[in-house]
């Protein structure tokens, strides 16, 4: 019984760290619909600023405490300068693309973290008074985390007090239902939207701040929290505070007892959660269904009808592309086939996102299993490397066909982070599954036979399916399939009306994506020689998502060129610094300034 | 098979050679060391890079090897095997180094080494700790410096199978490295006291401990002992937690690697006290060479030595030594070279095992202890246990390793 209790107060203090941060994802989405990945830049700061302060103040054990405020502070204020010199100049580019520039800010930030800090893990100072533990139950429990749990229903309350007792509070609630009509009515958006970034900072800043004396100080802590972040943010409904509390308590509290009951599957607990309760509940537990009052107004996602090249050009583009093994060197000749099969990674992203108005946080998955596929045909089935290849979409494309049922029935951020939900089980899977995966150790050995090995053959190979894969993708879109499909993204409404099956016809697309992910996941692992569990990780589904932003979502061109422009440049810079996050940070941020619509938009702006 | 190359940097090439004369002969022998320089492996692998440095500035203040130069290229591998495939393309093909070096994580390490074995180049892991790296995935291009986790188990086992602990529990990151560190050391433990129970194990998952609620789980199993091996920042908030849930009154610990001060300095004085782990009191080691080693390593970066440092030293004296016995940098003759390759390093003499690549390098066996003086937890009571201790025969290691 006693053990029950103190895993229950264990629970508990957990779930305060993620209402903290989530709260203010929560609500920094919830009004600006900007899914802000440097939240967990933001909490990281603030713990290595709080390190640093508790250490230069004076004032004895004071000095923890002001340096917690201190640090929260100004991680707000740093917040609200993102939002007025960053964020405020892409707000009018098409929806989701301030993605792309907080990614950029998460690169930035890690490598300015290490510039001051150092990598070395660091821990910070206890707090003074809450050092020590007290018997509950039989058993120690940490004070301070105590505290910790006391402090969450405080945060909490002044947050209701806020929206609830302050005119400021009532214009957030109003924008989270419907920022149009409150601009409409008058009230200045551009300072509510820095107000709330600055508020949903802070709490970003507070948790990370109150991390300090609990958890080592890492420079890969914004990662480590933000997914889980975001889980909550989305099982507790988007934009709701209450519903971001009501996740954390059910996180934190299903995280103790997963160590005690199911310590196997305690790697995917929290996504197999999130998925059950998108399922059950499309919004999320508090969440209210999303009222498209309107069409997506000025940031329509993709030009109605894509331009199409003439044949001059496509001819002259292959004949290019069959020419370069003639003059590349051998190791770029291998950087050309990355950068393929990422091509058909992103582009059968694009298919989703653009002509589908359907963004995937969990294209990984398809990826990684088109690159599992191959391996496991290849070696336990023993198929010839050719049949493995052609037979490793197609594995892609069932699981797309399993997962896409349960997403299509979700729309916007809800379908994106269902679909993160079966990636990170996906990765669960071939991470766990030592027999036949090789677990974390990855399946090696996964050459292409000798008559194929030499670095110009493997490229011809690659470059054909890319070719197919293309193809696919191009005749999907300009058929009366993909038209529909658009009709669909532009107003799923009139669509139904006329007689459209939406469902089927987003599932549909669903599995065609994950088919060209899977050609994509199939030239790569041949490429590399081994496949591992991290193709299949949340990292990897965001590689094509700042390719198709970087490339432009409005242009078919925009996923090849985005996956070209991003490869390259990190192979260039990383082999001239330490510090590529930094340089490719800034670099995506210059790029993300100047062509709000993509590099492939410059194209389109020119001509408008 | 190598593609027709450009002309142009062909015409280059001849110039240099041509311009170049005689000096073209001291040309410097490029090495390749690939290594998680960001994110998770960079604590470690900073450190690392700096013996690598002082090793090659001292062996070029000599004179270098053969009469050339050596000169290291460092590539940061993202803590991803395809990202060190890559690199390992690049560094051979483009900027023709001799041979690759390197690697932190046990799948990076796999990759090159895969990798190295399909492309005939030699590969010197030096920390990657996995066992199938020199056995079951073992070939003749691979061979590593460091003991690993089998190795490393069986060290530890051997000193906790004369306690009187009986009921064990663990926690590990949820990795081959945690499961295969536990497995060794569990395997030999009941070899050496049958009557051994195990109560729990835990694994968390690598970088995200929550470890409040694993640490009440324990202390509910009630072991006799804790077996760990976590590292890096799961194992600082388990200790924090640990520390104050009265954890380390309750149970003996036993922990793998964290008695390096890669792990235990950042605790600082909260670094518990009595565990039983491997690591490396540099301040204490007396071996030949070694005391003078660490003035020189705190003279030139002003800081105290982690095992990483001794790691990257050794690395590239052993590279030196390699192509110093080849004659030559190809790689068939470097193959060969590393086949018994015997170095003196500060740490004592190594050899690099013929049978399975495995170099005879150990680790040292202590208690922790906190020095008040320095701030930081350190290892008494240690003991040097050389890889030949603890290594099965080279006859049997043959077995473990793939026939080709």
């Amino acid at each position: 019984m006693s053990l029950l209790f103190v895993q229950l107060l264990s629970g508990l203090a957990n779930a305060m760290f993620l209402f903290l941060i989530a709260s203010g994802l929560s609500l920094i989405f919830g009004v600006t619909r900007i899914v802000n990945f440097a939240h967990g830049s933001f909490y990281m700061l603030a713990a290595y600023l709080t390190y640093s302060l508790a250490a230069a103040l004076p004032g004895g054990p004071v000095a923890f405490y002001a340096a917690v405020l201190l640090a929260a502070l100004l991680v707000a204020a740093l917040g609200g300068l993102v939002e007025v010199l960053l964020l405020r100049r892409v707000y009018k580019a098409p929806e989701l693309y301030q993605l792309l520039l907080t990614f950029a800010l998460v690169l930035v930030t890690a490598d300015v973290v290490r510039y001051f800090w150092g990598a070395d893990n660091k821990t910070g100072p206890n707090a003074p008074g809450l050092a020590g533990s007290v018997p509950i139950a039989g058993q120690l429990f940490p004070s301070y985390d105590l505290a910790v749990i006391a402090l969450g229903p405080l945060v909490a309350l002044g947050l209701w007090l806020l929206f609830h007792r302050t005119r400021w509070g009532v214009l957030i609630r109003a924008a989270t239902q419907d920022r149009e009509m409150v601009a409409a009515l008058g009230v200045d958006q551009s300072r509510l939207f820095t107000s709330v970034f600055v508020l949903g900072s802070f709490l970003a800043g507070l948790g990370g701040a109150l991390q300090v004396p609990r958890l080592a100080l890492t420079t890969v802590m914004d990662t480590s929290i933000i997914v889980e972040a975001f889980v909550v943010v989305v099982i507790g409904g988007m934009g709701s505070v209450w519903g971001a509390l009501l996740a954390s308590l059910l996180i934190g509290v299903l995280n103790a007892y997963g160590v005690l009951l199911l310590p196997k599957i305690a790697i995917v607990l929290i996504f197999v959660v999130m998925a059950v309760v998108l399922v059950v509940r499309p919004w999320g537990l508090l969440g209210r269904p999303e009222v498209r009052l309107r069409p997506p107004g000025g940031g329509a996602v993709a030009a109605a009808r894509p331009r199409r090249l003439g044949p001059v050009w496509l001819g002259a583009g292959l004949i290019v592309l069959a020419g370069l093994p003639l003059v590349l060197p051998t190791f770029w000749m291998s950087i050309a086939v990355e950068i393929f099969a990422f091509a058909l990674f992103a582009a059968s992203l694009h298919l989703l996102m653009s002509e589908g108005g359907m963004v995937s946080f969990g294209h990984a998955a398809y990826f990684g299993l088109g690159a599992y596929g191959a391996a496991v045909l290849l070696q336990l089935a023993g198929l010839p490397m050719p049949a493995a290849f052609v037979a490793a979409p197609v594995v892609a494309a069932l699981a797309a066909a399993l997962f896409g049922y349960f997403c299509v029935r979700l729309s916007s951020i809800y379908f994106a982070m269902l679909t993160l939900a079966f990636a990170q089980i996906v990765y669960a899977v071939v991470h766990q599954w030592d027999d036949v995966t090789g677990g974390d150790n990855g399946m090696l050995s996964v050459w292409p036979p000798p008559w194929l090995a030499t670095p110009s053959r493997y490229y011809y190979w690659a470059l054909a399916a890319t070719l197919v894969g293309v193809l696919l993708l191009r005749t999907v879109t300009a058929s009366p399939f993909g038209l529909t499909l658009r009709a669909v993204r532009d107003h799923a409404r009139r669509a139904e009306a006329v007689g459209v099956n939406i469902r089927a016809l987003q599932w549909t697309a669903f599995v065609v994506a994950g088919f060209v992910a899977g050609i994509g996941g199939a030239i790569f692992a041949f490429l590399k020689g081994s496949v591992f569990p991290v193709y299949t990780e949340s990292p990897m589904s965001v590689q094509p998502l700042v390719m198709v932003l970087l490339g432009g979502v409005g242009s078919p061109w925009g996923p090849l060129i985005g996956a070209a422009v991003y490869k390259l440049l990190d192979t260039v810079i990383t082999r001239y610094t330490d510090y590529w996050q930094l340089v490719l940070g800034a670099i995506l941020l210059v790029l993300v300034l100047s062509f709000p619509r993509g590099i492939a938009g410059m194209f389109d702006g020119r001509r408008a | 098979m190598r593609a027709p190359r450009l002309p142009s940097l062909s015409a280059a090439a001849l110039l240099l050679v041509l311009g170049a004369g005689p000096a073209a002969a001291q040309a410097p022998i490029k090495l390749g060391d690939i290594n998680t320089y960001s994110g998770i492996g960079a604590p470690f692998t900073g450190p690392y890079r700096v013996g690598v440095e002082m090793a090659v500035e001292e062996i070029n203040a000599k004179g270098g090897v053969l009469g050339r130069k050596l000169e290291v290229l460092f590539r940061d591998d993202k803590a991803q095997p395809a990202e060190a495939v890559k690199h390992a393309q690049e560094l051979v093909e483009s900027d023709k180094v001799a041979m690759i070096t390197g690697s932190f994580l046990s799948n990076v390490g796999l990759a090159v080494s895969d990798w190295a074995k399909q492309n005939k180049t030699m590969f010197l892991a030096s920390e990657a700790l996995t066992e199938a790296l020199t056995w079951s995935k073992g070939h003749d291009h691979a061979v590593r410096i460091r003991p690993n986790t089998y190795e490393q188990g069986r060290m530890l086992a051997d000193k906790a199978g004369k306690m009187k602990h009986v009921r064990w529990a663990t926690i590990g990151p949820n990795y081959e490295y945690g499961k295969r560190a536990w497995e060794t050391f569990r395997d030999r433990l009941k070899e050496l006291k049958p009557e051994v129970q195990v109560v729990g194990e835990h694994w968390p998952t690598l970088g995200k401990i929550e470890p409040g609620p694993l640490v009440t789980a324990i202390l509910n199993q009630h072991p006799d002992a804790l077996y760990v091996s976590l590292f890096g920042s799961d194992w600082l908030a388990f200790v924090r937690e640990a520390g104050k849930r009265g954890l380390f009154q309750r149970m003996f610990v036993v922990g793998i690697l964290l008695g390096e001060p890669e792990y235990i300095d950042p605790l600082k004085l909260e670094a518990p006290e009595g565990m039983l782990v491997t690591g490396y009191p540099w301040y204490d080691v007396k071996t030949a060479g070694h005391p003078e080693w660490v003035a020189r390593y705190i003279k030139r970066g002003d800081k105290t030595p982690v095992l990483g440092s001794l790691i990257g030293y050794v690395t590239y004296l052993s590279v030196a030594e390699a192509i110093k016995k080849a004659g030559g940098t190809e790689t068939p003759k470097l193959v060969a070279a590393f086949k018994g390759l015997k170095v003196d390093t500060p740490m004592g003499p190594i050899t690099f095992r013929a049978a399975d690549g495995q170099s005879t390098m150990g680790a040292w066996v202590g208690t922790t202890k906190l020095d008040p003086k320095r701030g930081v937890g350190i290892m008494v009571n240690h003991e040097y246990v050389p890889g030949e201790k603890v290594l099965p025969t080279e006859e049997e290691a043959k077995k473990l390793r793939p026939a080709n």
